[in-house]
């Protein structure tokens, strides 16, 4: 912009000067513009994301309604017992500062009894349940108020959640060790694992590493043993393609999609995965 | 309030949209006197001012208070969630104190526009955080609340030294810029049901930092505050931030604010080298108060940097009412 002035214009007549300055100020304010409203199109990006699912906490509204309505304040991040839910950076590509769940390094147990990130939940992102202008999906509501295994014999059994955040599947039956009909015996992820869980029979308010926490089962049914909903997994005796029997970890419909199945996997990788925003299909 | 103050209390509203600070069409009689006095004693007037200067020491009373404010605001937030003392939980964007809802103005309204639905609990704490800077003074949240006001003003300090050394010169910005940005944030929410602002919101960014640790998201507040140091000083705050203009438009009925008094000022214009917002500060410029006691208009952040730099004490805190009811 330097360029501009020949030096015969000694004497330069003082309205051009202030021309060029106020041009000049025009340019910068569209170089900010540019600037501001080119980053706040990086914002957009989690739209175009959308597609790649991700496990979002219990009681998300729909991907788009939750991205509408999250203030990205991370009270849910705060009251969660086990520290399951994190807040999603730049390069996630799923909104910064969005919470969600990465289920394989702590899923989200339930160990709060009462869906406390709901509760904490400031602009009805997280919702016990939908306002009436928002639909659901087919499949995504739960047949019956999910029943916690912890909380079995307490007045109330259930879990005030009416919609599922995912299902269950498993997509590497080949490695699972009860298909096998191998058992287990140690730390399921390894001494250094971070991960933790309500043991009942350790301490009921108290989540403990799952590191402190070894087995030894004759034949694996970690998935079923730790799983914290009732009657959503069990180990059926199914037929192989061959016609021989053999022992299955089988997903039913009460499947909340918490994940904790994906975090107590022992093999790795998982053999059992959550399907973020999946329905139940009958 | 006289006719005088009332055509500029218009006045510095149309100021904070982005119109240009510009002479009074009209002064009060009393004031005018004073500008006339000045005129004529303008030599001794002078000399005063510079045994003012020389004499007077620098003073960081309310910067000292408002970075403690500001620092000790935002450690609650960070301490509430590293040592679970639960007073203040949540981040700027939304919280709770003791249990009671907070949230910030301009994410409420971001999420209103584009989720078009809004339960109770989002009422109680927009309307909480409404009352609350309606009485402490709007655009007050910015300058002792706000966590990347506390990082500009440091990198402002390297930008008046490159300035100094003349190796940068401050490129100023068409003001109205942070209307339209305003605008195009507000109507982007409400027609993409997303709430974009709030990814490149760098008061969101750093408050959530803070608290849940450092993320990629900083790269964007560091790349502002570059701009800013070589660029254009304080550019983010001054021409392009949308939460500024929603507080400020909250200040416009507050009563706290700065009062200015054109009797013991000497119009050397120190106060306005050194305010965030100088447009505000319009009326020291020798010849322009329209009254004897003018009260700064609502863009204005009430960071008493000016009070804690004018030699004379022509510019102090106010609370509307207070000070006739002592």
């Amino acid at each position: 912009m330097s360029e501009s002035k020949p030096p015969i214009a000694a004497q330069p007549p003082p309205s051009r000067e202030r021309l060029q300055q106020a041009r000049r100020r025009w340019l910068r304010t569209v170089l900010l513009t540019g600037g501001v409203m080119g980053a706040a199109l990086s914002g957009f990006l989690p739209l175009v994301y959308a597609r790649t699912k991700r496990l979002r906490p219990p009681g998300a509204l729909d991907e788009k309604d939750f991205l509408a309505s999250c203030i990205k304040c991370g009270q849910c991040v705060q009251v969660c017992p086990v520290q399951a839910i994190k807040l999603a950076d730049l390069v996630d590509g799923i909104g910064v500062g969005v919470p969600y769940i990465d289920a394989r390094e702590q899923a989200c147990d339930f160990s709060c009894d009462a869906v406390q990130c709901i509760l904490a939940c400031p602009t009805g992102a997280l919702v016990y349940k939908k306002p009436a202008f928002l639909g659901v999906r087919k499949g995504a509501s739960l047949a019956s108020a999910p029943i916690l295994k912890a909380k079995e014999k307490d007045p109330e059994p259930t879990l005030n959640l009416k919609e599922r955040i995912g299902v269950a599947r498993l997509t590497r039956p080949e490695a699972c060790l009860a298909i096998q009909g191998k058992g287990f015996k140690g730390q399921v992820r390894g001494a250094s694992f971070k991960g933790r869980l309500r043991y009942m029979e350790v301490d009921r308010w108290k989540p403990i590493g799952i590191s402190e926490h070894p087995y030894d089962v004759a034949e694996c049914d970690l998935c079923v043993r730790e799983c914290p909903v009732k009657g959503a997994i069990s180990i059926e005796t199914v037929f192989a393609p061959d016609g021989t029997k053999r022992k299955s970890p089988v997903v039913h419909e009460p499947c909340v999609g918490c994940g904790v199945c994906e975090m107590i996997c022992p093999v790795e990788p998982t053999c059992i995965v959550i399907d973020a925003r999946e329905v139940w299909n009958t | 309030m006289n006719a005088y103050l009332k055509r500029r209390f218009f006045d510095q509203i149309a100021v904070m949209f982005g119109r240009e600070a510009r002479k009074p069409p009209a002064i009060s009689p009393r004031a005018q006197e004073i500008h006339i006095l000045k005129r004529a004693t303008n030599k001794e007037r002078l000399q005063e001012a510079m045994l003012a200067h020389e004499n007077a020491k620098k003073v960081h009373t309310w910067r000292n208070r408002r970075w403690a404010v500001l620092i000790a605001a935002n450690l609650l937030f960070t301490f509430s969630f590293w040592f679970d003392i639960q007073i203040l939980e949540g981040a700027l964007t939304a919280s709770r104190f003791i249990g009671f809802h907070l949230i910030d103005l301009n994410s409420a309204l971001q999420v209103m526009l584009a989720h078009k639905h809004i339960i109770v609990n989002l009422v109680i704490g927009t309307g909480t955080v409404f009352v609350l800077w309606l009485v402490l003074g709007g655009r007050s949240f910015c300058s002792w609340v706000c966590p990347y006001h506390l990082v500009a003003e440091w990198a402002e300090k390297i930008h008046l030294y490159l300035v100094k050394k003349k190796l940068v010169t401050d490129q100023n910005i068409d003001r109205r810029l942070r209307t339209l940005s305003w605008i195009v944030f507000a109507v982007l929410a409400a027609a993409t049901g997303y709430t974009v602002f709030e990814a490149i919101s760098p008061t969101g960014i750093l408050s959530r930092a803070l608290i849940y640790g450092p993320a990629l998201a900083l790269l964007w507040v560091l790349a502002l505050l570059v701009f800013e140091v070589f660029f254009s000083r304080r550019a983010w705050c001054r021409y392009a931030c949308p939460i500024g203009l929603t507080y400020g438009v909250v200040g416009i009925f507050s009563p706290v604010r700065i009062k200015y008094k054109l009797d013991s000022c000497f119009h050397e214009g120190d106060c306005r080298k050194v305010c965030l917002v100088p447009h505000v500060l319009d009326t020291v410029i020798k010849g322009r108060a329209v009254d004897t006691e003018i009260p700064i208009g609502p863009d204005c952040t009430r960071c008493g940097l000016c009070v804690d730099t004018c030699p004379t004490g022509s510019l102090t805190f106010d609370v509307k009412g207070l000070s006739k009811l002592l």
